[in-house]
């Protein structure tokens, strides 16, 4: 009876890996074909979509917590935006760029709590709450912003001691700055927590069935809250990534829709940490690939090269993310009896 | 017995909007008794259990358990003193396995922070084998049978070491081999000490179980009797408050001209199962078929077929000779066909509109609720007011949301608006299903009303009593085929059992 049971369960959990393992394989064998023809091109794009990967699965991370614990997070854009103006005029200030850092979480947090505050506590609609917050973000640094103002820096790469010598994988991977490495880690920690810790089946339960929590004695409205704003410090450093790390600088509405892309990114990751991870990976490169493009100057005009991560956005999303299921209490405020 | 109740409840109040739910419940559970709660919908039943689970407050009223005054707020309080409840509609998430729910809330770990599957694995398994509860521990909860997701509710509720267990209407989702198991797992835990207080309004399983019966009726203990000193009849009479006929009472029918004609209609289905084969069916004003079978065997896909609900792929449906296009429930509204649903939150009320709404379903468009597409709120008002008094819907006010009332009543609400209208064929798919004596007896009584003010009526039931009680003629069904049809006062209860078991027709009416 267990046997068939299992095989009859359609998301097996070993028929869910072998599309992916298929796909890591093939990606491996092109890498390696194309390194031994052009290492140094090779190099520069893999490393490029690291770098162009990282704001999108901080971003996605965010979602996956909101969505996870029942709150639908159309704000990320604009937490990741108010963030980035905030780290960056605090860097500017001060000139300390581990506070910029912080306010970029704190930023987000803020932001978290608005949206967590705004759906949960006035049961708000949470599309019209995210909204609040992209337009709010749009609104303050575009008030805000002047031009011309300079910064001591950005945060620069640490090469990990030995590590960063393998061919390859050295310079992609290990030698980064510290925000990119915090989004590796944060991936594979989050990952562990959502599925193997009490706070993350917790988190989980309240997203599906929050009534079901609520009778074994689970705070369905503490959970909301601590995943939103977790959430939304995680999507902070988003934005700090990009004016601290990336550009070192500010730029009117600089996130470009990269908050949105995150969305996507966490349902082709069909809301999990590691499944995320891998889309924003593929959206990275294509990111990365569209730009060495531009660099290496073909016949085809730059405007459609620079569709093409949003493209790939719309054919994911529309058909290649297959039977995917949100969590199913999103969206819905809970209320007691 | 001890005399320590383990326990209590003294003098329990509770008021909703416009309803005195309890009113000064007093209540005793004694260790290693089954205490059942008998009442009506809406009798205060399951407010009384969600007080003590501290779902609700009370307004008054004090628990002790053991013998000391408990203040319970919270489930959180209610776990801690070993009370464990199973909700009517469970409390299961189903994308879950069977283990993450039992654990959730309660979880064990290792180091502090990981869940510890193996170790969780382990005290769920020794659990249900020293209970019989059988269950896999890594199954998904959404593809399991409801007997045992009702199953890992029990085992959830022992997993928190509760001693005490409530539960909410259990035999209401079950199949009768389910009951029958799930009153075989009760006498377990009772063996091993667990006090068990249920809720139902089913006669006959409380004589079966119960050690010790309470019957409450508009938020009050009215009674309270143990199974040796009573009878069907009496708790009945108790629960509703009046003298109450557990027999339908009618006169033999005077069937006339076929009404409903079901010609060579097939459904192709998913399985075997689920697919009905040529079916020839007729029913004649003035007459009661009863359609009788296991669950599964095609009733379903039959009367969706006849009331438009389900596509058909060959055959056809004629009322009053006209032939009525498939798949088009409103063309057979507007000939006369009143359908109670099966499914009564899918197919039978918007669960989100108002009780004015929800009575006017089928009729909205038509004069007098609406004159040239706009409605007219006075009538519709009107009619809601009329139906909730006649057909005895207890609400605080024809302005609730369907969703907000007790099953039984929601049942009323479409019985009501169905049985209301000028029809001339009612299909009846479990219309009882879910509801109390008292308003069993009522519906019958109007599906008899109907019949006798020349209506054909087709009655699908689960109860075999239900059928040999309202039926004239009875048709049989079998894996998709009508098998038999037979003329109810000349078979008993036995013959057919055995033709819904699927025994040949020659062999058991010789």
């Amino acid at each position: 009876m267990n046997n068939s049971l299992k095989l009859n369960h359609f998301d097996s959990p070993k028929r869910k890996l072998i599309v992916p393992i298929l796909l890591a394989v093939v990606a491996l064998v092109v890498v390696l074909v194309l390194y031994l023809q052009n290492p140094a091109v090779t190099e520069a794009v893999l490393a490029s979509m690291i770098r162009q990967s990282t704001p999108l699965i901080l971003g996605a991370l965010c979602g996956i917590l909101c969505e996870r614990a029942g709150i639908v997070n159309i704000g990320i854009e604009g937490q990741m935006l108010l963030s980035a103006f905030l780290a960056y005029m605090t860097n500017v200030w001060t000139g300390n760029l581990w506070l910029a850092v912080f306010v970029g979480l704190l930023t987000g947090a803020v932001l978290g709590l608005l949206l967590a505050f705004t759906s949960i506590q006035l049961k708000l609609n949470q599309i019209i709450g995210g909204t609040i917050i992209n337009i709010l973000a749009i609104g303050l640094t575009g008030f805000f912003y002047q031009v011309g103002m300079t910064t001591k820096g950005k945060i620069s790469p640490i090469a990990l001691p030995g590590l960063s010598e393998i061919p390859l994988l050295g310079p992609v991977l290990f030698n980064n700055p510290p925000i990119t490495y915090i989004a590796i880690l944060l991936v594979i920690v989050l990952q562990i927590v959502l599925f193997n810790t009490p706070w993350g089946l917790r988190t989980r339960a309240v997203g599906e069935h929050p009534r079901a929590a609520d009778t074994v004695g689970i705070n369905v409205f503490k959970m909301r809250y601590a995943n939103v704003i977790i959430g939304g410090a995680i999507a902070g450093l988003a934005g700090a990534f990009l004016t601290l790390e990336a550009v070192g600088s500010f730029e009117r509405n600089m996130t470009n829709g990269r908050g949105f892309v995150a969305l996507a990114v966490m349902i082709f990751g069909k809301w999990n940490p590691i499944g995320a991870w891998g889309a924003a990976l593929l959206f990275g490169l294509a990111n990365a690939i569209q730009t060495q493009l531009q660099f290496m100057g073909t016949n085809i005009p730059h405007q459609f090269i620079g569709m093409i991560p949003y493209v790939l956005t719309i054919i994911v999303v529309s058909g290649f993310v297959g039977r995917s299921r949100p969590p199913a209490a999103e969206g819905e405020p809970y209320e007691k009896e | 017995m001890e005399n320590t109740p383990v326990l209590e409840t003294r003098n329990i109040t509770k008021r909703f909007p416009g309803v005195l739910a309890n009113s000064n419940v007093n209540m005793q559970l004694h260790k290693g008794e089954i205490l059942a709660i008998l009442g009506e919908n809406g009798a205060g039943k399951t407010t009384l259990l969600n007080i003590i689970y501290g779902l609700y407050a009370q307004d008054s009223g004090d628990i002790y358990i053991n013998g000391k005054l408990s203040p319970i707020t919270n489930p959180n309080d209610a776990i801690k003193h070993g009370i464990g409840m199973v909700h009517q509609h469970f409390m299961l998430v189903p994308v879950f396995s069977v283990l993450e729910n039992i654990i959730l809330g309660s979880e064990v770990t290792k180091n502090g922070i990981f869940i510890d599957r193996k170790k969780a694995r382990k005290q769920i398994v020794n659990l249900s084998n020293s209970f019989g509860l059988k269950v896999d521990p890594d199954a998904i909860v959404e593809d399991l049978p409801v007997g045992v997701q009702q199953r890992v509710e029990i085992l959830k509720a022992l997993f928190r070491h509760a001693n005490i267990l409530i539960l909410d209407e259990p035999t209401a989702v079950l199949t009768p081999q389910e009951t029958d198991d799930l009153f075989r797992i009760m006498r377990q835990l009772r063996e091993e000490g667990v006090s068990i207080v249920f809720i139902t309004h089913k006669l006959k399983e409380v004589l079966d179980i119960a050690d010790r019966i309470i019957v409450m009726r508009r938020g009050e203990v009215v009674g309270e009797t143990v199974p040796a000193q009573t009878n069907e009849a009496d708790l009945a009479n108790m629960m509703v408050g009046r003298e109450v006929l557990l027999r339908v009472d009618r006169s033999p029918a005077h069937p006339g001209n076929v009404v409903l004609k079901v010609v060579h209609l097939t459904v192709k289905g998913q399985s075997q199962m689920h697919t009905v084969h040529n079916v020839d069916l007729e029913v004649c004003n003035g007459e009661i078929l009863g359609l009788a079978g296991v669950q599964g065997n095609g009733q379903t896909e039959l009367v969706e077929a006849i009331t438009g609900l389900r596509k058909y792929d060959e055959g056809e449906v004629y009322i009053d000779e006209k032939p009525i296009p498939a798949n088009n429930p409103r063309a057979l509204v507007e000939n006369g066909m009143a359908h109670i649903p099966e499914d009564r939150h899918k197919h039978g009320l918007v669960l989100p509109y108002q009780l004015t709404d929800n009575l006017v379903l089928c009729t909205y468009y038509q004069e007098p609720f609406s004159k040239h597409g706009i409605r007219n709120e006075q009538t519709i008002l009107e009619n809601a007011s009329s139906l909730i008094e006649r057909f005895d819907v207890r609400t605080p006010s024809p302005f609730v949301i369907a969703a907000n009332l007790s099953g039984g009543n929601q049942q009323k609400v479409i019985v009501a608006r169905e049985l209301s209208r000028q029809v001339a064929v009612v299909i009846a798919n479990q219309p009882t299903r879910g509801l109390d004596v008292g308003s069993i007896e009522y519906i019958h009584r109007t599906l008899v009303k109907l019949r006798d003010g020349g209506a054909a009526v087709l009655v699908v039931s689960a109860e075999l009593d239900e059928i040999i009680g309202l039926s004239d003629r009875i048709a049989v069904m079998y894996r998709g085929k009508i098998v038999a049809t037979v003329d109810a006062a000349s078979t008993t209860r036995e013959e057919i059992g055995l033709l819904m078991a699927g025994a040949k027709k020659e062999t058991v009416l010789q």
